[in-house]
């Protein structure tokens, strides 16, 4: 078993990395850290893992050698103390954006502030299998995803892989988000009062994972939306775009089938009857696939893909442990089978 | 012997017929969930089959 600590597990994504992590055949948990929570039961922040694991959160301060160090940090607090983190561990998963950016003047641009280790950038590999699945085979250091970057990349990888997009025209993403996106530190706009029942745009564009869809899609001209709705967990990107001049609606269904045959996560929707025939993220919670859906105008060329997905798994600690997975040259499925839930 | 293979004209699926399959029988396609309806069996041939359009609940 390789031994694994968590650097901030009472976070969210924290917690989502911890339940993967108890049911991974090939991973142990040897420690989590919090330096608010010191001293308590992991299973008092995340009340799931009841009976399931006897692990306190413990001080960041004293690692103990590892095989593998997730951190799950806010973001801005890995780079600051990375060469450290280096020392104690030889595969470190890093969830926040302090790594997922290769250039550092992207990352001031849109981080609003210097990196502090530019020269890690270039040594991490983007934690998103359908995009770096050789890279992450030989990968020590990966960065964890954004979640609406996630959604929205996914959302283009078949346009892009099958070369089915215009290029030169603009895409705009628009992303309905659930409230777990916000963390588990609580704020004036996360109170029930003010963020039950919202359709909040809160970004219509400049948001911070705009830069992981340009630089993982080479997109030029790309607008992210951002748009909070009333659910807990999960994101769906609606994205426009248009194809290039004789793309028909065939080839748009071999694009996006090849897509879901060559990842094991990537499933298509777009179903004739039934209830769920596009994809919604309401039954992905819990699971780590990413479910596909388009359509095209085939008078203007315009063409519509949509991704769902749940934010805390595909969109951030399941893509990590998929990566992680690839990273050590298991299969890339390992501890990430849940299907979700339905109803729900 | 391999069993025929039709094409959704929907979706472009590649759709191999069960040994026991009628000519006018309704089948769906797996991919895009269209109804087809097998017009011909040799050679073996499908055509969109017309859909009740439901209510979707929105």
């Amino acid at each position: 078993m390789l031994k694994t600590t968590i650097i901030g597990g009472s976070g969210y994504t924290g917690g989502e990395l911890l339940r993967l992590l108890l049911f991974h055949p090939e991973i142990e948990i040897v420690q989590v850290t919090s330096r608010r929570k010191l001293g308590e039961y992991v299973y008092q922040t995340h009340p799931n893992l009841r009976g399931l694991t006897k692990l306190k959160f413990t001080a960041p301060d004293d690692l103990h050698p590892v095989d593998i160090l997730f951190l799950a940090l806010p973001h801005g607090a890995a780079q600051k103390r990375i060469a450290e983190y280096a020392a104690a561990a030889k595969i470190i998963v890093d969830l926040s954006a302090d790594f997922r950016l290769k250039d550092a003047a992207a990352y001031e641009k849109w981080y609003g502030k210097p990196h502090a280790a530019p020269d890690w950038l270039g040594k991490f590999t983007y934690g998103l299998a359908e995009l770096h699945r050789a890279e992450l085979q030989s990968a020590q250091y990966i960065s964890g995803v954004g979640c609406n970057a996630t959604a929205v990349n996914l959302a283009l990888l078949p346009l892009l892989q099958a070369d089915l997009l215009d290029t030169a025209r603009p895409v705009i993403a628009e992303v309905k988000v659930g409230s777990s996106e916000g963390g588990a530190e609580p704020n004036p706009g996360a109170h029930h009062a003010e963020r039950s029942h919202i359709a909040r745009t809160y970004a219509a564009y400049g948001h911070r994972h705009t830069a992981e869809v340009i630089q993982e899609s080479g997109l030029a001209d790309v607008t992210l939306t951002m748009t909070s709705v009333d659910m807990v967990r999960g994101a769906l990107a609606t994205v426009h775009g248009w194809v290039r001049p004789g793309v028909a609606l065939k080839d748009l269904w071999k694009a996006y089938r090849a897509a879901a045959a060559a990842n094991p996560f990537l499933r298509v929707v777009k179903e004739r009857r039934g209830v769920y025939r596009v994809p919604e993220p309401k039954i992905l919670a819990g699971s780590n696939y990413a479910d596909l859906g388009f359509d095209l105008d085939p008078e203007s060329g315009h063409v519509v893909s949509i991704c769902a997905i749940d934010n805390l798994m595909k969109g951030a600690a399941g893509s990590a442990v998929q990566a992680l997975n690839l990273a050590l040259g298991f299969e890339e499925t390992l501890g990430l089978e849940f299907p979700g839930l339905h109803p729900i | 012997m391999s069993q025929p293979v039709v094409t959704c004209p929907e979706c472009a699926a590649e759709i191999e017929l069960a040994p026991d399959t009628e000519q006018n029988e309704i089948i769906i396609c797996p991919d895009c969930g269209v109804d087809l309806e097998v017009v011909s069996l040799d050679p073996p041939a499908v055509e969109l089959a017309p859909m009740e359009d439901e209510d979707w609940g929105e």
